[in-house]
């Protein structure tokens, strides 16, 4: 096969660069695996190493530091055909890596090439997370204090079913990434050299001494039986064409006369675990069902098993612009929690205004008035205490009727959940 | 174009549903043409991409989670790269983290429409309540400081129709797009006629004609973005978040480099007209304009009505694109005014643009972030004050 070597823009590494070595390896694999430029992609990202694609004619694309992972994520997942090629330094292996540890565990088919020379050349030497502790860099004294990090057993740890180290200068490292590129799933090649322009201005330090200093290393030797798993991509299609196909939007019938004209303001004070949102939710369905208006807020903990759980429901004959509550009509109290979060709201409420209360629940004082409905007496589950408190309601006869509190129900729910739920309805009309 | 709310009479349907405006902007996303979402959960964002789990792999499309919101934009910005039309969403956390990302789809435009539900700040600030505090951090929050344009929905109904633009615009000028939602519009539900939806035919990117050579970023005369192929295509293409010329590779050319920069900016701001939304309410002879945007406008509607029933003479601009300033619309509806009222859900943020428009007329501010909505009455008050 023909070089995808860019003839126009050759190779422009300081003299004697690792990274000049890698580009010509990358190349050799590549004719190796006999693929059209417009078959691959070179995802890089910032530092000496992001150089790199410029230097192939093939697809590239040169992003943020760190991030060449990102990219090459969402490119393979949009285009699994392609062979995708991330090159990082050891730089970018710092600055990005969360996403070499989800790459690693997430295992979609990119091969991670690390251009590991021990230290940001493009800035001027610092230390990297791969500087050994010993070494000059111009982050003057603070490499000694942190440890080099071994992206090796890193990348193992972390899930990467192929894992591999190879020197830049040696001349099986067209054989190693050939591998690398050729294993489906994720791959990492991590690739130790020689930076002439800025390391080896403050470190002594020889090929020899270096190829020492790997065989003293961890050997990783490719593939990692443990970690082996199917392609992520392979595997998210698969699993993707037996999803359920999302249910298309629910629409509700509207086949009753408007219950009333004007706006009416409905507060739900509940606690987690009494449906206070699902009561909210049938309310608002019950009124569409009459052609009005409804605008649903919910206001609850981050912890949904306890707390308050609270529901401001705005019915109304004409559009609603204003969504906040300012004189609501009824106000179903069945909680502690819910009637403390909102305790102001009962001194504000007028005379006309009505509150539905659980027996036994304490409420601060009020002009409104009070409906005291013994809901645990009549053997309803604390469950279903709201969808009893809308029964109420429809049974006195305000805002909704029971048909179409029943239209809510039977729009809401399908089979053992609707005949319950139209069950507790049905109840509480007839027990009032 | 003008957006505006439906009067009663003409609202009248036989079938309505009932959802918030999370749901809305996933469902409209995937009408437009988006088939591909990655997000990292943050409330009160997180609907949408429960939405588009399970809207998008059923399609065929692809839903990620990404490992945080850095890898979540990167991998849209692949996607996109792949020809995919792509999404994201997040709250003001997340945009810090999205920055770096949105300056590269900015420079090097690539299309992509990014959700900002906005909570109340600064920083975590409260998960749970809403507020509008993101508007200029929207529009700067990105090195160098070119345009964005930003979409603002005032209810679900406008959650459905700025989507499916949003896309629409970040195809046709290959640059991200956001949609400036709140707390208070993404998790509260409405009624909304889904038949009564004039929602716009979506629209593509612009394809590099076949058999000619491929440069990436270069621009017809005629034209003011480049034409597009993806990532894989049959013909070599270049991406570079570095300064490129129209191949594509790094360039120090300081006359191309200018006028890509110019280019970069006029291809926005020049076409504002073309993208202007809004909802007006005029009166004959207005003495005081409110200018608003969000969900603030529903209450400002109130107010205003209220205020002309005691005789005032108010008239209420509601702004829908609010990024690049839609300065023609804001000056025609400025002219004549005594005093213009600019309403926020923030400490005072787009009304520094309507000062920069009003030149010698009376700009008054009434904002606010207490996670509460502004009130109806909140804004008579700061209107006749």
């Amino acid at each position: 096969m023909t070089s995808l070597l860019n003839r126009e823009r050759p190779s422009a590494f300081c003299p004697g660069c690792c990274h000049d070595k890698a580009v010509h390896a990358l190349d050799k694999a590549l004719q190796v695996m006999a693929l059209p430029g417009n078959r691959v992609a070179i995802v890089s990202d910032i530092g000496c190493s992001g150089l790199f694609d410029t230097f192939f004619h093939t697809h590239a694309l040169h992003g943020l530091h760190g991030r060449a992972l990102t990219y090459a994520t969402g490119l393979k997942m949009a285009r699994p055909d392609l062979t995708v090629i991330a090159v990082m330094g050891d730089g970018g292996l710092g600055i990005g890596g969360a996403h070499v540890l989800s790459a690693c565990r997430r295992n979609v088919d990119i091969t991670l090439l690390v251009l590991n020379n021990f230290n940001y050349g493009m800035t001027g030497g610092q230390c990297s997370i791969t500087t050994p502790e010993s070494a000059q860099t111009a982050s003057g004294f603070l490499n000694q204090l942190e440890m080099p990090m071994d992206i090796c057993k890193v990348a193992e740890a972390a899930g990467a079913p192929y894992v591999a180290r190879a020197m830049a200068h040696h001349k099986d490292l067209p054989d190693g990434m050939e591998k690398a590129m050729t294993y489906n799933g994720f791959a990492v090649l991590d690739i130790w050299g020689l930076c002439p322009g800025r390391y080896l201005k403050r470190n002594q330090l020889t090929l020899q001494q270096l190829e020492k200093e790997m065989a003293k290393q961890h050997q990783p030797g490719g593939i990692i039986p443990r970690n082996e798993r199917p392609e992520y991509a392979g595997r998210y299609f698969q699993l993707a064409k037996d999803q359920k196909t999302a249910p298309a939007m629910r629409s509700v019938e509207v086949r009753f006369d408007t219950s009333f004209s004007g706006r009416r303001e409905i507060l739900l004070l509940g606690a987690a675990g009494q449906r206070i949102n699902t009561a909210g939710e049938l309310l608002c369905l019950a009124a569409i069902t009459a052609g009005l208006h409804a605008t649903q807020k919910n206001d609850y903990p981050i912890t949904v098993l306890r707390g308050h759980s609270i529901s401001e429901v705005v019915l109304s004959s004409a559009p609603i612009d204003y969504t906040g509550l300012q004189a609501p009509g009824a106000v179903l109290a069945l909680s502690p929690e819910g009637v403390n979060r909102r305790e102001k709201v009962f001194a504000s409420l007028d005379s006309a205004a009505l509150v539905i209360k659980t027996k036994g629940l304490g409420i601060p004082a009020t002009a409104a008035k009070v409906v005291e409905v013994d809901f645990k007496g009549r053997a309803i589950q604390r469950a279903d205490w709201a969808l009893a408190g809308l029964a109420v309601l429809a049974r006195m006869g305000l805002i909704i009727t029971a048909d179409m509190l029943t239209a809510a129900i039977e729009c809401r729910f399908d089979r053992n959940p609707r005949e319950r739920a139209l069950a507790v309805a049905a109840g509480m009309a007839q027990a009032m | 174009m003008l957006l505006d709310f439906k009067t009663h009479e003409e609202s009248i349907a036989m079938a309505i549903s009932f959802m918030e405006g999370n749901e809305a902007i996933a469902r409209a996303a995937v009408e437009a043409g988006c088939r591909f979402f990655a997000g990292y959960p943050i409330t009160p964002a997180t609907t949408i991409y429960q939405y588009m789990l399970k809207l998008l792999p059923p399609r065929g499309g692809v839903c990620l989670q990404g490992e945080d919101e850095i890898a979540s934009i990167g991998f849209c910005l692949g996607a996109s790269m792949a020809g995919m039309k792509a999404m994201t969403a997040t709250s003001g956390p997340g945009i810090s983290l999205y920055s770096e990302q949105i300056s590269f789809a900015v420079g090097s435009e690539i299309p992509l429409v990014i959700v900002d539900v906005q909570r109340l700040g600064p920083s975590t600030g409260s998960a749970t309540k809403g507020a509008d505090g993101d508007i200029q951090f929207l529009r700067w929050g990105n090195s160098g400081g070119l345009p964005v344009i930003v979409l603002c929905p005032v209810d679900v109904r406008d959650c459905f129709v700025l989507t499916v633009l949003a896309f629409n615009l970040a195809e046709q000028f290959r640059c991200p797009v956001f949609i400036a939602a709140n707390k208070e519009i993404a998790m509260t539900r409405e009624s909304i006629d889904l038949e009564d939806l004039p929602l716009p035919e979506p629209v593509d990117r612009r394809y590099s004609p076949a058999g000619q050579l491929f440069m990436p970023f270069h621009v017809a005369a005629d034209r003011q973005v480049p034409d597009f192929l993806p990532l894989g295509a049959d013909r070599i293409v270049r991406q570079t978040s570095s300064t490129h010329g129209e191949d594509g590779y790094i360039t120090l050319d300081g006359e191309h480099i200018r006028k890509s920069q110019e280019r970069l900016k006029e291809k926005l701001a020049a076409s504002v007209p073309a993208f202007t939304y809004y909802a007006a309410d005029r009166v004959d002879d207005p003495r005081i304009l409110v200018v608003v945007y969000g969900v603030t406008a529903r209450s400002a509607k109130v107010a205003v009505r209220r205020l002309r029933e005691q005789g005032e003479q108010v008239a209420l601009l509601v702004l829908k694109t609010l990024w690049p300033v839609p300065e023609a619309l804001i000056r025609y509806h400025l002219a004549g005014v005594k005093k213009v009222v600019v309403v926020e859900m923030n400490m005072g943020q787009y009304v520094r643009e309507i000062e920069r428009l009003a030149g010698a007329q009376k700009v008054t501010f009434f904002g606010q972030m207490n996670g509460e909505l502004i009130s109806p009455e909140q804004i008579a008050a700061a209107v006749m004050s």
